[in-house]
């Protein structure tokens, strides 16, 4: 009897989560491979053709490839911000946890104010145009750094506090000191948080809309998120051709969820606990 | 490098003098590192500060003063409070204060309820809880537009499968995302759809840390499966609820891509928040007042933040 009840309440659990959070994206997929007679419908019904691929082509070869230039924005967004904030970000962490004293929290300050001040918009658009960067992908790059610093140097400070200061003695006195110390020494002993950051740091630059939405407009230097909201507008009618878009954009996440879930999860609730 | 290090040594010489028996090994370390420089050096936050005051502090910095002004992004004429003024004054600006408070509270209490609530039962002897924790978290991970626009899709006024769904037991459903009424809370609970994951996982990995013989005393002194959740699970997941609350306020203070892809603020303004009308002002060209809005978005979340962060940090002291 107990077990029957058990076994109930979790089919009922899965039957709402499954409703709640599978639905959705059933709905995006079945969308996206209808023909656009019957996309306009909007429903759950089956697919009567399936024309994926010509979706696809039709998606990618719309407003002559402005997707696939999005993607390989995107994708040079992606890495050189993340690969920018992975060095920058370990290297301040590990000074900030060995080193306290009133620069040490002067930069603890910073680190704090970064992850709870909202960016002042128009003048680091203001400043971006100073400086000749505003609307180019670096400039957008150096963005995205600064934003996502702070995250970054709380995961590398958190993971440096379990590396033992002997290490840093023990190499001293091999006279491996300073940038020699940090790049030979405690770097690669970083792997672990440096594979957690760049897959939620690489999540997160992937996903923005705000900031190249403020600060790369334009059609042929889009990333893809500012793509698929024009692309709203634009295919107010071909449905299919828009969940098309979406499913396309939401396939590197995924593929990262697949391979990395308990990595991402880590790194998202590292330090959470702890308080 | 010599003259660097110089006041270094003469700090350390008289130090040195006091204590006759210094240890030989630490001589030796500075020796080593008058060699080869601090064993920290300072360079290594260079990178790091000089993006993040060029691109961050600066800018921060500068609003306070571009606040004050008209400001063509060129030449800017000083006007005072004149913006502030505005934005407190004129229906349509001020409308946003509300909404953001009213979003980041909707979420956050909402997170926190269902966060629990999932965390509880995901971390509970379920036989799918694996599949499960999945399915809740994935949401997280997929872009805002993407999901801001499934949902304005879902929830279109009679057709869309919301409100079918609702059309099957007899109820007829608003126009979620076109009234005025509802707007601003739809955009709410989808934004508590895809962030609920990650309250989840953070109450997940709360419940988990609590040590099995608290549940075990409880067992032994008769209690239920109530007394379990409510005089353990609940106060000791408290870091946990710390943390979902702190991080979701930020969020739904700053939060501008779902409502701006949902309703634009629409219909009207009355799901306007700050990051929306800071966002408007900007596209129309009224970089002071945008600004402004920047500077009043910080006022916001600062006075909410950090009183909220020292009244529950308090509370963590004394259980």
């Amino acid at each position: 009897m107990r077990n029957l009840r058990r076994a109930g309440a979790e089919a009922a659990a899965f039957a709402v989560a499954a409703v709640v959070f599978l639905l959705p994206f059933s709905f995006m997929l079945l969308t996206a491979v209808k023909d656009e007679k019957q996309a306009a419908d909007l429903d759950f019904s089956w697919p009567a053709s399936w024309p994926i691929v010509d979706n696809l082509v039709e998606v990618i070869s719309a407003r002559d490839y402005v997707l696939l230039r999005a993607y390989v924005n995107s994708t040079i967004l992606t890495v050189a911000s993340v690969t920018l904030i992975v060095v920058c970000a370990a290297m301040a962490g590990y000074v900030l946890q060995r080193r306290t004293g009133k620069i040490g929290a002067l930069a603890n300050f910073l680190v704090l104010s970064g992850l709870i001040i909202p960016p002042a918009i128009v003048p680091t658009i203001w400043l971006l145009q100073a400086l000749g960067l505003f609307k180019t992908l670096p400039g957008l790059v150096l963005v995205e750094v600064a934003f996502g610093l702070s995250y970054a140097v709380l995961l590398f400070r958190a993971f440096i506090a379990a590396i033992p200061r002997e290490l840093d003695e023990a190499a001293m006195i091999d006279g491996c000191s300073g940038f020699a110390l940090f790049f030979k020494v405690i770097f690669p002993l970083l792997k672990p948080v440096t594979i957690t950051v760049i897959l939620t740091q690489s999540v997160a630059v992937f996903n923005d809309f705000v900031n190249p939405l403020y600060f790369l407009p334009g059609d042929e230097n889009a990333t893809v998120q500012v793509t698929l909201y024009n692309f709203q507008s634009q295919y107010s009618t071909q449905w299919n051709l828009l969940f098309m878009d979406i499913v396309l954009i939401t396939v590197p996440p995924l593929l990262a969820f697949v391979f990395f879930n308990r990595k991402i999860v880590a790194g998202m609730t590292a330090g959470a606990v702890k308080g | 490098m010599v003259t660097r290090h110089r006041p270094d040594t003469r700090d350390a010489g008289p130090r040195d003098g006091a204590g006759p028996g210094l240890p030989a090994r630490r001589a030796h370390a500075r020796r080593a590192r008058r060699k080869t420089g601090p064993a920290y050096p300072y360079a290594l936050y260079l990178p790091a500060a000089a993006v993040y005051i060029v691109i961050f502090l600066i800018p921060t910095a500068m609003a306070f003063y571009f606040a004050l002004t008209r400001w063509t992004l060129f030449d800017s004429e000083f006007v005072g409070l004149d913006n502030f003024r505005d934005f407190l004054a004129e229906q349509n600006l001020s409308i946003g204060f509300r909404n953001t408070v009213v979003y980041a509270v909707v979420t956050s209490g909402l997170k926190v309820v269902l966060g629990l609530g999932l965390g509880v039962l995901l971390t509970s002897k379920l036989r799918l809880r694996g599949f499960l924790r999945s399915v809740v978290f994935f949401p997280v991970l997929v872009s805002t537009v993407a999901v801001g626009i499934t949902f304005s899709v879902l929830l279109k006024p009679g057709t869309g499968l919301v409100d079918r769904v609702l059309a099957l037991v007899g109820i007829s459903g608003p126009d979620w995302l076109g009234e005025a009424g509802t707007a601003l809370l739809s955009v709410a609970l989808v934004d508590v759809w895809k962030g609920v994951g990650l309250a989840t996982v953070i109450y997940i990995a709360g419940i988990l840390s609590i040590p099995q013989d608290y549940y075990q005393a409880v067992s032994a002194d008769g209690g239920n499966a109530w007394h379990r959740f409510r005089h353990v699970t609940l106060p000791l997941s408290w870091p946990a609820t710390y943390s979902v609350i702190i991080l979701s306020f930020i969020g739904g203070l700053r939060s501008f891509d779902l409502i701006w892809t949902m309703t634009r603020g629409g219909p009207g303004f009355t799901s306007d928040v700050i990051a929306s009308i800071i966002y408007k002002q900007y596209q129309s060209g009224f970089f002071g007042l945008s600004t402004a809005g920047n500077v009043l978005l910080f006022v916001v979340v600062t006075a909410i933040v950090i009183p909220l962060n020292w009244f529950l940090g308090r509370r963590q002291v004394a259980p």
